[in-house]
């Protein structure tokens, strides 16, 4: 992790390599990350909207769905799928460049495979990952309302205003954020650690990545309990 | 001395060329060695690759490495890239003890150094132009003008410049071989390593990468080695040939001493027959023992 960071500043003098990190890391995965949290946006408001009636509290709707994705299940199901698609495609592309002898002939040629290949990844990843959970909140909160307001008939005014008034921006936004941000952190550095620490072979490689998504789905869990207690205790 | 443009280049008066090639090569042989293993021991664990290994290789040379599977032949080429440490003795190259120098140092000699991977080891997310640019471009300020004609240069003299646009998944394998040949000559090294040129190649792209390797090594005034067990091809390319066996230099000569040998282990090699000084059957206990028959031989 530490000669990640170290050699991350070829990386940025060129940050085209990183830049295109971000497109396959980040751009390729939007497609399952808005899918995803549209579909979550709906259980969310379906399942919200069934509870909360019982109380009379229905317009209280709007609140739930909000609060639950951009304080827990963005960060955390955006991670997860993160983990899941870019994250393993990262360890297996290094560990197969690694098993065809590519990183070996890098450094050959007196290029440095942890500053040309790792870290445009590690960065391309911790960049990608607090704006695919934004998106999968945006989504989220877009199906919430599709199911309860356009299907189900709840008002569209207190839907928005009771969702407005409850939802802080630094205690609930800018903590979802932070939280993506360790996340990303985690996935990338432990993708691109099994990548470049897989035998070059084909069930080493094939190991490694089954070890990315689940050494990162019980670090994204693990971690949020974590991050969860130190930023929401005693807010009310 | 072999006719030096053999793949069809079109120069006037090749025999002059040749000649001029052959006093640039005795000159160059003439200086110091550019490669020095002196008793040099290497093991992967507590298996002991290389014993007491004394090796010089002049300069302007085509070396051949032979011997067994196992025998610790692309170790020495790993020794000289630096990318491992022999336990005893030193590797020098070009005067510089490989396994002294600090990572920026070893970085600057590797950048001498181009070595051609056994199945080429192309970068498979870049096309063919990318392969070749990309020593080019991660070590020099050339503007991108200056490169692509130097890279189709490089892919003229393998004769691969129509493939430039080509990604490595739609190249054959001795197609991928040359496009990594190109790649590794691309900052005109003074030496070369092959790991296995010749592997999985048909005939044609044999003897196409086999003259390859000589006319490049003769032209760009190159010092090559390499390390194979195509004892034909090679015998017909190499200026001299070292023999590894049991961790030692067991045998060394030019083709034709090589070829008149009658030191058993060149003998068996050369002629590829089954039992000899390297047995058919690896190190095991009685065959009978294994059977539960009693007492017998393994073989």
């Amino acid at each position: 992790m530490l000669l990640v960071l170290l050699k991350s500043v070829p990386g940025f003098l060129r940050f085209r390599l990183i830049t295109r990190e971000i497109y396959y890391a980040g751009v390729m995965s939007l497609i399952i990350i808005l899918v995803s949290g549209l579909f979550v946006g709906m259980v969310l408001g379906l399942q919200g909207y069934e509870t909360l009636q019982k109380f009379g509290s229905e317009s209280a709707v709007g609140t739930l769905v909000a609060l639950s994705l951009v304080r827990e299940l963005g960060p955390v199901i955006a991670a997860l799928l993160f983990a899941s698609r870019a994250g393993s495609a990262m360890t297996a592309e290094i560990g197969l460049m690694k098993a065809t002898e590519q990183l070996a002939a890098m450094g050959m040629m007196a290029v440095d495979p942890i500053a040309r290949i790792v870290a445009p990844r590690f960065w391309g990843g911790v960049f990608s990952m607090p704006l695919l959970a934004a998106m999968f909140s945006v989504m989220g909160v877009f199906g919430g309302y599709l199911v309860t307001v356009i299907f189900i008939g709840v008002d569209e005014g207190s839907f928005w205003s009771q969702m407005q008034s409850s939802v802080d921006f630094r205690y609930d936004i800018v903590n979802g954020v932070i939280k993506s941000c360790f996340f990303g952190v985690v996935v990338t550095a432990i993708a691109v650690f099994e990548g470049f620490d897989a035998p070059p072979t084909a069930e080493g490689v094939s190991g490694a990545t089954t070890r990315t998504v689940v050494t990162s789905a019980l670090a994204i869990l693990g971690l949020d309990f974590v991050l969860t207690a130190f930023m929401f205790r005693g807010v009310s | 001395m072999r006719p030096v443009l053999e793949l069809g280049c079109n120069l006037g008066d090749v025999t002059h060329v040749t000649e001029i090639l052959e006093v640039k090569r005795q000159k160059l042989m003439a200086t110091s060695p550019l490669i020095e293993f002196r008793n040099v021991n290497f093991a992967y664990g507590t298996r002991p690759i290389l014993k007491g290994v004394d090796m010089s290789i002049s300069r302007g040379q085509v070396i051949a490495i032979m011997g067994g599977s196992g025998s610790g032949k692309t170790t020495l080429l790993r020794l000289i890239g630096g990318e491992i440490r022999p336990l005893v003795g030193s590797v020098s190259v070009a005067g510089q003890v490989v396994h002294e120098l600090g990572r920026n140092e070893l970085f600057k000699l590797r950048r001498k150094m181009g070595m051609l991977f056994q199945f080429g080891a192309l970068f498979t997310d870049l096309s063919v132009f990318d392969n070749v640019a990309f020593q080019m471009r991660e070590h020099t300020n050339l503007p991108e003008s200056m490169i692509r004609d130097l890279v189709l240069m490089k892919l003229h003299a393998v004769g691969l410049r129509g493939a430039q646009h080509l990604m490595p998944a739609q190249l054959s394998g001795g197609m991928a071989r040359r496009v990594a040949l190109a790649r590794s000559i691309a900052l005109d090294p003074m030496l070369m390593m092959f790991d296995e040129p010749f592997t999985g190649l048909d005939p044609i792209s044999l003897s196409v990468i086999g003259s390859l390797i000589r006319r490049l090594t003769d032209t760009l005034g190159m010092t090559s080695i390499m390390v194979t067990h195509d004892i034909q091809e090679s015998l017909r390319i190499v200026d001299y040939v070292y023999f590894l066996a049991d961790g030692v230099i067991a045998a060394h000569g030019t083709p034709d001493e090589v070829r008149a040998s009658k030191v058993p282990f060149v003998h068996q090699f050369v002629h590829g027959e089954i039992d000899g000084p390297v047995p058919f059957h690896y190190q095991a206990q009685a065959y009978s023992q294994d059977l539960g028959i009693g007492v017998g031989s393994n073989a």
